[in-house]
Parts: C-alpha cells; structure tokens; sequence
C-alpha cells in the first residue's frame, strides 16, 4: 500500500486558492482557504463551495438494483420514485453499522450509493457481495466522479446563474430530490442534499470536468457572497446541525437504536443484513447518543470523559465552540441513565469540569431561526 | 509566512521579545495558521512563577488545541486581555496586537534565531 495522498481532480485550483491541507481518508484535502470561522458563517448567511470528490460513489444498474439495495442497506429503498434521495445504512450481520449513506434513484433501474471516502471499499465490497444473485451490476465510480458541493441560502440563486449548466427545474427541486443536468455536454446529477444544514446542492459529474465546473459556479457566485470552504468549517456545519460523522457518532459496534438511527431502519422489509442484529436490541446500559449544551468558550473534544459525580458515564464523540450559537456543543456516547433532557453532566476538559446539559437535537436549525 | 528577524522563537513554534529583563511572549504566524481560528486562550495568571519548557496554558480554535509552553523562566508580570477578549487577535496580528504575556526573566531557555525557525518550519 502506497502512502502518498490521493489528489482531488480540483487540488490544483485549491493550490492556486492558497489552501491548507489535510490528510482525509487518505485524501490531500483542503482543510480551509481563509479562516474556519468565516467559511462556516459564509455558508450560514449566504453559501460556500466545497470540494467534496473524497466521497465514494458506487452504481448498481440492472431490473434487481432495488431489490438488491433492500437486501443490502436498512431501508426500503427499491419503492422510492426516480429523482429521489434517501439517508440509509449498510449494516453488519450483528445489525451494527458499517456505513451511513445517502442513495440517489437516478434511473429506473438505476441508483446511486453515496459512501464515506474512509468506507469506500468496505461499502463497495458489501454491496457487491450482498447483490449477488439479484439481478444488477455494482460498479464502484469514485475514481472517475468528482462532488461540488454549494451550499447555504444564496446555491439556488447561484447555481441559477452558472454558464453552461443545463437543467429543468432546479429552482422548484425539493429537499432530497435530484434531478440529471448537463453542464456543456457532460451529463452530471444534481442532489438537493447536503451537510450543512443548510439548503444546498451537490452536484456529481466526471471528474475531468469538475474543475471547469467549479470555476463556473465561482463566477456565478459573485456578488452573491460564495467562498470556497474547508473540511474544518463542514465539520463544525454537520455538528451543529445534528449530523453524524462515522468513525465519531458512528461505528461498526454500535447499532442504530443507540444513535438516533431507527428511523433509517425498516423492520417491515422481509430480509436484510442486519435485521437479526438490530431485532435483538441492545444490552442494558448500552451507551447512547446524545446532545450537550455547556457555557463559556472551552468545548468538549471527541475521546473526552464525560462524568456525573466523579464517575466516568460516557465520553465525547465530536465537539466544538458553536461558530453560530457562540457557545459550546457537543455529541457523547453516555449511560442511558443520563440521556434525558435537562440531565446535567461534567465534561472532563483537560483535568477541568466543564457542567453540561443534555439538550434536544439538533443544535442549530434554518427553520428554527427564520 | 511572516518571521520577523528582530524576534527569537522556540521549536514549540513561541516567540520572544527580549526587552531589558522583561520577554514578551506570543505564538508564530505559522502556529496560528496551523491552528485555525482560535477561539480560546488560557494564559498563565499575573505572578505565576514558570519554567522554560513547563506547559502554561492553552490556545484552542473550532478544531484543535494547542498548549502553551514556557519559553523562558521568570515570573509573569502581564497577561494580554484583549486577546483573552478577542482570541482572533492571534491569527490577525500574531506579532503584534496578538502577543500573549510577558515574562520577568530569571533565565532564557533555548532560544533560537529567526532563520534557524524558518529552517525548522521548512523540513
């Protein structure tokens, strides 16, 4: 196995930007252009556009895909209508999770797994051994498909305005949905998706024309307050707005019960891997995901102890000072005698305890502040 | 990358200005930019005795947190409020607007030049 970074079809416009970088999945990524602080109030207030091409993207296509997803991943996916977009996720045998996904309905018998870069080949391994029998071919796309994300309140007035960009009804395109589009003769996908918790767009074409492409929304976007973003402000979007990371929130020894997840479980299905694991539930005093509100500047950090009267209940999984609300937030993994609301704990900040309280989720909502 | 020749630094990425018995202590341009946004500063309180190379306080950013050591001994005579009260000093002024607390020095610890620092941060 080579150590050298895999290299973005746009690292050499991130160059030409003055990017830092960092080493994501094994990806050379920017991890901010400017400032964290400003690129994440830039996608809050008016929008950002991010190089997202780490991500993996896997195809089955063949009259089985649906059913083989179905076998697959935890939800139903083979009923959802072209053009539509669905959170799933792939699951072990014990019914605990190996990845979280989104899939896109981008054909009739066509679809679309959207996979985390540092899952990619766990994900596309499972797919292609549990799709086997079913009627479809998977084919593992992340080499050649680049993603550019835009988002905030400003991507549908940009992405209106892009030179070349084809495409019926973006502006009337709901929340996870997707539409096909052209940008000058490339065919691409457009996703109403994201991971901000903003409204937004993500935009999935070949990787030889996501460059062009992005320069095409930078023009687009002035005047409008666009600026190119980082790893380090979609981490601190995501956490605000509720959102898992796997590998923090996520992992393959938690079951989705424990994290907010059943809802992308659908026990109706007849047969799916996981299903035994997750109808066994978990054991008692199994952790669970929760919410953490504390005052002052000085946030939990992942991998930090979380206590209640001197004793170790839980740990951080992701942590920042709220750009947004301006105080600290936090994900832990805690006792489930801790995890109702108004439940205050101490977190563990360097040998200080900082008082927290377990507030709802997500954190930051746009609905909630309009 | 800003390295004023007129400062001495450390390998924990401090700098110094000697100015009669008193150091005035703050973080590279380098260090800010590797941390990010900084957002919070713990610095060590007025007459605290300390020693070169001891851990002193903290400068966190939205990703990261970084400690601050001692680059020198002595006691502290000041702690810079604004940028306790305006943490982004650090990454706007790193040099200047942004220094972190001076020192009444009882001895330098191992200090080094500006071109042996950038000679550092280059490898």
């Amino acid at each position: 196995m080579s150590d050298a970074l895999i290299l973005s079809p746009l690292d050499a416009i991130h160059r030409e930007l003055g990017a830092s970088f960092t080493d994501f999945a094994g990806w050379d990524m920017p991890v901010r252009y400017s400032s964290d602080l400003a690129e994440h109030h830039a996608v809050r207030t008016a929008a950002g556009i991010f190089d997202l091409s780490h991500m993996a993207e896997i195809y089955l296509v063949g009259p089985g895909s649906g059913a083989a997803l179905d076998y697959a991943l935890s939800g139903t996916l083979s009923t959802i209508p072209l053009g539509r977009a669905k959170y799933s996720l792939l699951l072990n045998d014990e019914g605990c999770i190996l990845d979280d996904v989104v899939v896109y309905r981008t054909g009739d018998e066509e679809f679309m797994v959207v996979a985390n870069a540092g899952n990619r080949f766990v994900a596309a391994d499972a797919i292609r051994e549990r799709a086997r029998g079913f009627e479809c071919v998977v084919r593992d796309d992340s080499d050649s498909v680049a993603l550019i994300a835009v988002q905030g309140p400003n991507s549908a007035t940009i992405l209106a305005g892009v030179a070349g960009l084809e495409v019926e009804g973006l502006s009337e395109l709901g929340y996870y949905r997707c539409l096909p589009a052209r940008f000058g003769s490339t065919p691409m996908i457009i996703g109403r998706t994201g991971y901000t918790g903003e409204d937004g767009f993500e935009l999935y074409i070949a990787s030889s024309d996501a460059a062009e492409l992005w320069r095409a929304v930078t023009v687009a976007g002035e005047g409008h307050g666009l600026e190119p973003c980082g790893l380090a402000c979609r981490d601190t979007l995501r956490l605000e707005a509720g959102m898992p990371l796997y590998g923090h929130e996520l992992n393959s020894i938690l079951k989705p019960e424990q994290v907010n997840a059943a809802r992308a479980v659908d026990l109706t299905k007849d047969n799916f891997v996981g299903r035994e694991g997750v109808q066994a539930g978990v054991s008692a005093g199994a952790a669970v995901l929760v919410g953490l509100r504390s005052e002052g500047k000085r946030a939990g950090r992942a991998d930090y102890a979380v206590h209640s009267n001197g004793r170790t209940i839980g740990t951080i999984t992701s942590g920042a000072l709220s750009p947004t609300l301006g105080y600290p937030i936090a994900f832990a993994l805690v006792e489930p005698d801790f995890a109702e609301l108004g439940t205050v704990v101490d977190i563990d900040v360097r040998g200080t305890a900082i008082p927290a309280t377990v507030i709802s989720l997500p954190f930051y909502s746009r609905k909630a502040q309009q | 990358m800003s390295i004023p020749t007129e400062l001495q630094y450390t390998s924990e990425h401090e700098w110094v200005r000697v100015e009669g018995d008193i150091a005035v202590v703050g973080i590279t341009q380098y260090a800010a930019d590797a941390l990010g946004d900084i957002v919070y500063l713990d610095l060590p309180a007025v007459g605290k005795t300390i020693s070169s190379g001891a851990v002193v306080g903290e400068a966190e950013s939205t990703k990261s947190v970084g400690e601050l050591f001692a680059p020198v001994s002595g006691e502290v005579v000041e702690a810079n409020k604004a940028v306790s009260d305006s943490p982004e000093l650090v990454n706007s002024d790193p040099y200047g607007a942004g220094w972190l607390f001076s020192v009444r020095v009882s001895s330098l610890g191992d200090l080094i030049s500006a071109d042996a620092y950038a000679a550092l941060i280059a490898e």
